[in-house]
């Protein structure tokens, strides 16, 4: 075990994956400089660890600012023997892409009867929450959720963005990876050696009895921060399920939590309509009705667009204290006065 | 221009025939209702098509686009699975998930035809790319229309590649026509110039009727990317005899009669029949080799007959490798 950041983990994973096999190449803007600070392993940008050193121009090469040809190049690269990573650094840029996401690079193996296949990893950074304003601080994993063939990941610790990143690089399918800057900077122990979480398969952040909180991405730390607090003043037991995959999401594990509290809120940074937290509000209600103690309660960002001060944008996205809230209400507790107060303050 | 043997000639002279003979019967069958939905045929265009597939070997990629029949074909794929993958039988090529507009046969290069026009280009680059990256001496060849042409997604794959210096060559079908629309109203410039903003060939083959002028065309673009050199744009132009799509009546007569009439002259199969006529070739053989292709094509239509329909639950296959599809 060592500590990792979780953007030093990202760049583990990376570097193990280049180092097992010679078929992973990265491309990108910027993936020469280590701009983004994945690509390289050590802790400053000039460091001569950069992948550019270990590797070569060969298998590690910097773009131009075409996302769309990039993309459709490693659609075409993957379905001819190479498993390419393509950094595209913000998923706001994932947009300029849609028709090589959508039309190429999910549907080529089902169009051709499986005559494909598509091992290939789009990595890019939600810069939510920093100021950057409705451009660059998009949350956009649930728009590709709603495009059958891509596999999504959003890990929420940096043992997760290892482990999961290098199960997407090893897939034989295409699998976009959304990682919340948000995280970046979180550290824990992390195994050093190589290890790989399954793709598919939620990981239970917090176990308890009361009540379920379905928590994506940053979300995550805060759901566990809620549920620490209303155990301290309430007694009360919190279930946080972090789903890690989105696609294929893991139903089961979330069906079998909420079977044990018969309680339900889910919490994520994308847009309400159509979000994740719809799909699973859905399937709980359509699979676990007779279950549930109390109406399932979403907290979500508004179907709002993302100002830049930060008087407006803190507000936008689930707080611990605006997840504290929707437990309360499914647990049919008074709203704390401290919560309420902060639920409104993280709102001025 | 390099000299072919009499067996290559030959060769091109078949596969033209095999995709004038597969595209006409399946124009018969959309009419009839034996294909759903439509196709776009490549009649007319059989030269362009065969003198660009021909200049490539084994191992090589191709992606192509809507009018899409021709491009495997051209690469050497058996008739049966294509014809059957027109009609949704389980033995399409595609087991009846792609259809006409999405033919694919990996067993020959040919990476796949796509409906979106412009979108396949970028995925014939990756393919270079990644002959690039394994050293190896593939080329990677994209099929698109002058309509394409238009499309930003070349320009950024024409840049790139050219960054890259990868085996791939951009090859425009300009039969110019887009749908309804003459393509010299929406296109500024010459499409072949195009190439010399990004420090590549960019070569016009005007005579697009003439299987010769195409391969060698193709030929030298193909060497230079085999050897290192980079990538190349042709602009051939042509002409479709047929309508943009089978059973499509367009209510204005956007193409002038006597336009039609001169191309129908230099139809690149009679063409190339009397050039190989005056190579020695006998009317015989000729004749003979036309009654095996259209023997070919009822083969192909016999075997599409005997094949069944694909079981319903096969719609739910083939979209990830591992994961089934849960509802
Ligand atoms: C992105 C996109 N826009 C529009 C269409 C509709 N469409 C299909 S074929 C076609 C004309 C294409 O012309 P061209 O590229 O010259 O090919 P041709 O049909 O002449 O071979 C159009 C407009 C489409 N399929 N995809
Ligand atoms: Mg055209």
């Amino acid at each position: 075990m060592t500590v990792m950041s979780f953007l030093g983990a990202i760049g583990a994973a990376q570097r193990e994956a280049m180092d097992a096999d010679e078929r992973v190449i990265i491309f990108g803007e910027d993936v020469e400089a280590n701009v983004y600070g994945t690509t390289g392993a050590g802790k400053t940008r000039s460091d001569k660890g950069d992948f550019l050193q270990m590797y070569g121009r060969n298998r590690i090469r910097n773009t131009p600012i075409s996302e769309e040809s990039m993309v459709g190049a490693a659609a075409g690269a993957a379905m001819t023997g190479l498993r390419p990573i393509v950094d595209l650094s913000y998923s706001s840029f994932l947009y300029m892409a849609m028709d090589q996401f959508v039309n190429q690079v999910a549907k080529n193996r089902y169009m051709f009867g499986g005559q494909a296949s598509m091992p290939v990893v789009f990595r890019s950074a939600m810069f939510y929450g920093l100021n950057t304003g409705a451009h660059h601080s998009d949350r956009p994993y649930p728009m590709f959720m709603n495009v059958p063939g891509l596999k999504i990941i959003a890990p929420a610790t940096p043992t997760d963005a290892k482990g999961l990143l290098r199960s997407a690089i090893d897939s034989d399918d295409p699998v976009l990876t959304f990682e919340a800057c948000l995280l970046w900077g979180s550290k824990e122990d992390v195994p050093e050696e190589e290890f790989w979480i399954p793709l598919g398969e939620a990981r239970t952040a917090r176990e308890g009895t009361d009540v379920t909180v379905v928590a994506i991405s940053s979300s995550v730390p805060e759901a566990v921060a809620a549920a620490e607090a209303l155990a301290a003043s309430e007694g009360v037991s919190v279930e946080v399920i972090d789903p890690r995959t989105l696609v294929p999401l893991d139903r089961d594990a979330i069906l079998r939590s909420v079977h044990k509290t018969g309680r339900l809120v889910v919490a994520e940074p994308a847009h309400r309509t159509c979000g994740a937290a719809a799909e699973i509000s859905a399937h709980v209600v359509e699979e676990a009705f007779g279950v549930l103690k109390a109406p399932i309660v979403r907290v979500t960002a508004p179907d709002m667009q993302i100002p830049f001060s930060t008087a407006l944008e803190k507000q936008m996205y689930p707080t611990r204290h605006t997840i504290e809230a929707a437990i309360r209400r499914v647990l049919d507790l008074p709203a704390s006065a401290e919560a309420t107060e902060l639920a409104s303050a993280s709102a001025q | 221009m390099e000299t072919l043997s009499i067996d290559t000639l030959l060769e091109m002279q078949r596969r033209m025939l095999r995709i004038r003979a597969f595209d006409e019967r399946a124009s018969k069958m959309v009419k009839r209702g034996h294909i759903p939905g439509t196709v776009h045929t490549s009649i007319g265009q059989e030269a362009q098509v065969v003198g660009a597939t021909m200049a490539l070997s084994p191992g090589d990629y191709t992606t192509g686009n809507h009018r899409s029949h021709g491009h495997p074909i051209g690469m050497g794929s058996p008739l049966g699975p294509l014809m059957a993958e027109l009609v949704g039988k389980a033995t399409g090529v595609c087991k009846g998930k792609g259809g006409s507009l999405h033919l694919a046969d990996f067993a020959v290069g040919s990476l796949g035809e796509s409906g979106i026009v412009g979108s396949s280009i970028p995925i014939a680059m990756g393919a270079a790319l990644s002959a690039s990256v394994r050293g190896t001496e593939q080329v990677a060849l994209a099929f698109f229309g002058d309509g394409a042409a238009n499309q930003g997604v070349l320009y950024e794959s024409m840049n790139l590649s050219g960054v890259w210096n990868l085996p791939v060559i951009f090859l425009c079908e300009n039969n110019q026509y887009a749908l309804s629309t003459p393509a010299h109203t929406v296109t500024s410039g010459v499409i072949a110039d195009r190439a010399a903003g990004f420090g590549m060939p960019g070569i016009r083959v005007e005579d697009g009727q003439d299987v010769l002028a195409v391969h060698d065309a193709v030929s030298t673009a193909v060497a230079r990317a085999r050897a290192g050199e980079g990538p190349s744009l042709i602009e051939v132009v042509t002409y479709r005899y047929n309508e943009h799509s089978e059973g499509l009546r367009l209510g204005t007569d956007y193409r002038p009669a006597d336009e039609r009439e001169a191309w129908l002259k230099k139809d690149p199969i009679q063409l190339f029949r009397e050039h190989l006529r005056s190579q020695g070739v006998s009317a015989d053989e000729l004749d003979a080799m036309e009654a095996e292709v259209l023997a070919e094509v009822d083969e192909a239509v016999a075997f599409t007959d005997a094949s069944p329909y694909p079981d319903p639950s096969v719609a739910f296959d083939d979209l990830y490798t591992d994961t089934e599809y849960a509802a």
